[in-house]
Formats: structure tokens, sequence, C-alpha cells
């Protein structure tokens, strides 16, 4: 079983890079990864085409969890999520968790091969303290 | 805690935290990912009376917040415990194979 796929969707592109940089370095390798940040004209922003692009590059039979920032972000993380499609969309969770937090702590659950439920509670539980 | 549920079998051994940022962000998920390999349940505490926590989530381990010079013990019980307790012991003493003079002048993690 491959491990889950983690997503990183910012409003800023530098933010997302960043957040990816920190998972590779502190998670490693084994976990597929794939980041966007800003809109389609390069501000700040977020871009449903990019996200579902981002989607695809981090996929994983195993699923993909998707960690956002602010609003926009989560709605067309959303939004992408459903014009994947009926056969994919089910693999795809959006995480209720900090960007950056939540990407290191989602890639470490996966790397150990956890499922995508347990990957996406891990992420969210930074937030119940 | 429940330290009276867990059967005799439950093995314990400490080790003393020496790497300079103590168990932050990184060596957290290094010893997360290390105890994920392991079937066996493993659990990590500050002293031999718990409270214990589970040496397989990130998030617990980070909030436990053990700094240089803490004693570190883990308990594990199934059926590779030995294995377990023997490898995060290395790990610790190892300091988390970190680069200290790199990691130790950063103020990260």
């Amino acid at each position: 079983m491959p491990n889950v796929g983690i997503v990183i969707v910012s409003h800023s592109a530098k933010i997302a890079e960043g957040a990816a940089d920190m998972v590779r370095q502190m998670v490693g390798d084994a976990v597929p990864l794939a980041y966007t940040g800003g809109n389609a004209s390069g501000g700040l922003g977020t871009d449903v085409a990019a996200i579902m692009a981002a989607i695809d590059r981090a996929w994983s039979s195993a699923g993909v969890a998707v960690l956002v920032d602010l609003g926009g972000a989560e709605t067309n993380s959303e939004m992408a999520i459903e014009l994947l499609g009926h056969g994919r969309r089910a693999g795809v969770v959006v995480c209720n968790a900090p960007v950056v937090e939540g990407a290191v702590m989602a890639a470490t659950e996966s790397s150990g091969g956890s499922p995508l439920d347990v990957v996406k509670r891990t992420a969210e539980e930074l937030s119940a303290q | 805690m429940k330290e009276q549920a867990m059967p005799n079998s439950a093995l314990v051994a400490s080790a003393l935290l020496t790497n300079a940022v103590g168990l932050h962000a990184r060596p957290s998920v290094k010893l997360t990912q290390l105890a994920k390999s392991f079937a066996s349940h493993v659990e990590l505490a500050l002293h031999r009376d718990g409270p214990w926590v589970d040496a397989k989530s990130p998030v617990k381990i980070m909030r436990v917040k053990a700094p240089k010079g803490a004693m570190l013990y883990f308990r594990a019980r199934g059926s590779d415990a030995r294995a377990a307790i023997a490898s995060l012991v290395a790990l610790v003493d190892s300091r988390f194979d970190e680069d200290e003079h790199e990691t130790g002048e950063r103020a990260h993690g």
C-alpha cells in the first residue's frame, strides 16, 4: 500500500513552497507531496486548476490529504476536489489544520503508512488542544 | 493513566536526551517515524511512572517538549517490543543523527 499523498495550498506561492521544503527536510521523500500557491496571474490567491494539478502530482491510491491556509484556499480546494469526478473525489480530503504544522504532521503520519483518516486526524489533532 | 492495565510483559528503558535542541520538531518526527516502524504499542514518558504518551503520534510527542538533559522513558508491548525499545534508545543516544554543531546553533524547532 503506498503512502497517503500531501497537497499544500496557500495564498502565497512562497509559503506553499516553504512548507513543502519543511516537509521534505523533516519527513523525507517517502510521501507523495505537491504544493501550489498564488492565483493564475501570479498574485496572492489560489487557483482551482492549479490545485487540481497539485492533487494529480501527489496522487496516491491511499488517498490525498490537502492542507490549506485561509478561506479561499479551502473553498477552491473543495471545488477542485469536486471537479476530480466520481472515481477520485472520495480519496481526497481537506484537513482542518494550520497549513505548515498540519502538512508536517500529516506527512509524518503518512510516512509511517497510516491510512487517510488517520493522517487527517493527526493533522487536525493540532487544533484540538 | 493505565499502568496497571499494562501486562507485565511491557518493556521499559530510558535514555538521556543530550542533543542541544531537545525533543523539538525534527527529532520528534524522527522518533515517531521510528516508533511507527514497529508493530508494538510504544509509549514515551519523562518519568518512569508516566504520564505515558503514544510514541507513534507526532503531535503528542512534540507536545512533550522534552528539553536537553531530560530522561526519556520508553515502554513497549508487543511482538517486537525489545527491538523497538533498543532502536529508540539508540536513536536518542545517537542524538537523532543530527549535525549537532549546525542544529545547535540554529533557533529552529
